[in-house]
């Protein structure tokens, strides 16, 4: 066993070996390395077919029409040319946006921008368990809601939405309902021929492809029109124009068609792990799983470890590479906005670890991170002194703290 | 983000870690920072009848970088009197462990902390003399 043991397969996977084989072909003099724009030569002509056929891959995963895949730089790009894009063209029927506090900041950013841009958006209060409340949502529809935007999987706490029923729902009011499915493609069954999705994200860097590329589809029938972000040369009817990244797409294509073969095999061997550790972990005191663990992606586990915080407890786990729902770089201490958002308090927000797990790991590494987070735990548990204050009955809701 | 050797190895084998009695009239006890803002640092000094620190201990719930803070101090005021302890400053603490800016406070709230102890020392005395 290697250490450190990745276990941060949320943040981003390792690409396949059969993605950088395929990628490495469209590079150099010997590989296909054309512009798939040059209609004039057999070297344009060979990457527009790799890139057709990467196109065809990603289409199947999602049971999509290729002509409704649009290649950008990830799902950062996408959500942006989504929502801005669909906000700008359907912004003369109104201006009210609804999206979910959980969401990822490349989608809460994008409709903090259209805020100054002068659009309304409601940003909804997810349940406990991390899911929107159907009820809640169809209470915030109003007759100038143009689009809705909920992510599928949630990347901190790995929550699935149910994004069926949420997309009925904005096909009754006519409302455009984007989705980002960075962290559920190849993970969560989706099928776009049959769910009332128009837009929807894609990143190939969370299922094993590179980084740096993405896609977004947008449905054909019935049409979905959206304004380009990006102008130049017209590529992807116009809606995303810039050379194509052939050595990308074509990673991309390989990743998402493994993803197709693997996915239900994959995911029973990583949701056995998953249950695995919560098994090693659950019977320690004063710990918590954060998210819906019914809607819940296999590969994800996060899990508050009160009275410790979480980025002495990353430090001391520095033998696994995971992440810290807190995020406690600056001087300001913000923990999870995600945690806060489904009503966890500031300790158990502060003291968060997400465990994400994948394609690589293995069984002797779970049990060699449930070993080790145990003695990490208890160890930084006897410094703690809200753990004493715990220990001898004290509620800390009750002490009077000099916030700093 | 990289840390000083110091800084790990007062992180990985904190000095002085544990309790006193609170209500020994020999030992001040000062608790500062709050769970909503990530860091609390408790520190608890026992204090002999020349007014010199014969004894120090701290719990921290916080970062690396606050139990590394509140370590370093606790080996620091051992054998200092009262008013040579009130004395360190929270750069000093920085520079030692070399902070890196963001958590320059870890080391501003070791500075509260001995301070509190020493208060609360004081006022035990206090309120003893007045008996």
């Amino acid at each position: 066993m290697k250490l450190p043991i990745y276990l941060d397969y949320s943040a981003t996977t390792p690409a396949d070996s059969r993605v950088a084989e395929k990628m490495a072909a469209c590079m150099t003099i010997d590989g296909d390395f054309g512009n798939p724009a040059s209609r004039s030569h057999v070297f344009g002509w060979k990457s527009d077919e790799l890139v057709s056929e990467a196109r065809q891959h990603v289409a199947a995963l999602i049971n999509a029409d290729p002509k409704e895949i649009v290649w950008t730089s990830g799902a950062t790009e996408s959500d942006n040319l989504a929502i801005k894009g669909a906000a700008h063209f359907y912004q003369r029927k109104g201006k009210h946006i609804i999206t979910c506090k959980t969401e990822h900041k490349a989608v809460l950013d994008t409709c903090r921008q259209l805020e100054r841009e002068g659009f309304e958006v409601t940003y909804l209060e997810p349940e406990e368990s991390g899911l929107v409340d159907l009820a809640k949502l169809e209470a915030a529809m109003r007759e100038d809601t143009v689009l809705v935007s909920i992510m599928h999987v949630n990347n901190e706490i790995g929550v699935i939405q149910d994004i069926a029923a949420i997309g009925k729902l904005c096909r009754s009011r006519g409302i455009i309902f984007h989705v980002d499915a960075a962290q559920s493609a190849g993970k969560v069954e989706i099928d776009l021929a049959n769910l009332d999705v128009d837009l929807m994200s894609f990143s190939a860097h969370k299922i094993y492809g590179p980084k740096g590329i993405g896609a977004l589809y947008v449905q054909r029938k019935p049409r979905v029109r959206i304004e380009a972000q990006m102008h130049g040369g017209g590529h992807e009817r116009g809606m995303r124009s810039g050379t194509l990244a052939v050595h990308q797409i074509v990673g991309m294509g390989e990743a998402f068609r493994i993803a197709k073969e693997d996915m239900a095999e994959e995911n029973a061997r990583i949701l056995a792990l998953r249950n695995r550790l919560w098994e090693g972990l659950k019977g320690m005191e004063e710990v918590y799983l954060n998210g819906d663990i019914e809607h819940h992606v296999a590969g994800n586990l996060n899990v508050s470890f009160n009275f410790v915080e979480g980025e002495s407890l990353i430090m001391a786990l520095k033998d696994i590479a995971v992440s810290s729902g807190s995020a406690c770089t600056s001087a300001s201490l913000e923990p999870s906005y995600v945690l806060r958002a489904i009503g966890r308090n500031d300790e158990l927000a502060h003291s968060s670890i997400r465990f994400s797990i994948g394609r690589f790991t293995t069984e002797e590494e779970i049990d060699y991170t449930i070993q080790l987070v145990k003695s990490k735990v208890a160890k930084l548990r006897d410094l703690s002194p809200l753990w004493e204050m715990y220990q001898d009955g004290i509620d800390l809701n009750s002490v009077q703290w000099a916030a700093h | 983000m990289a840390y000083s050797e110091k800084l790990m190895d007062h992180y990985e084998n904190p000095r002085n870690v544990g309790s006193m009695d609170k209500k020994d009239t020999t030992v001040g006890t000062g608790m500062v920072g709050a769970p909503a803002c990530g860091d609390v640092m408790k520190l608890q000094i026992k204090v002999n009848e020349e007014g010199v620190i014969e004894d120090a201990r701290f719990k921290t719930y916080g970062c690396g970088s606050a139990i590394a803070s509140s370590s370093l101090l606790t080996e620091w005021v051992k054998g200092k009197t009262l008013d040579e302890a009130s004395e360190i400053k929270n750069s000093q603490i920085a520079d030692e462990l070399a902070l890196p800016p963001v958590k320059v406070h870890c080391s501003v709230l070791a500075e509260d902390a001995i301070k509190a102890a020493i208060d609360d020392f004081k006022s035990k005395q206090t309120a003893e003399s007045e008996v």
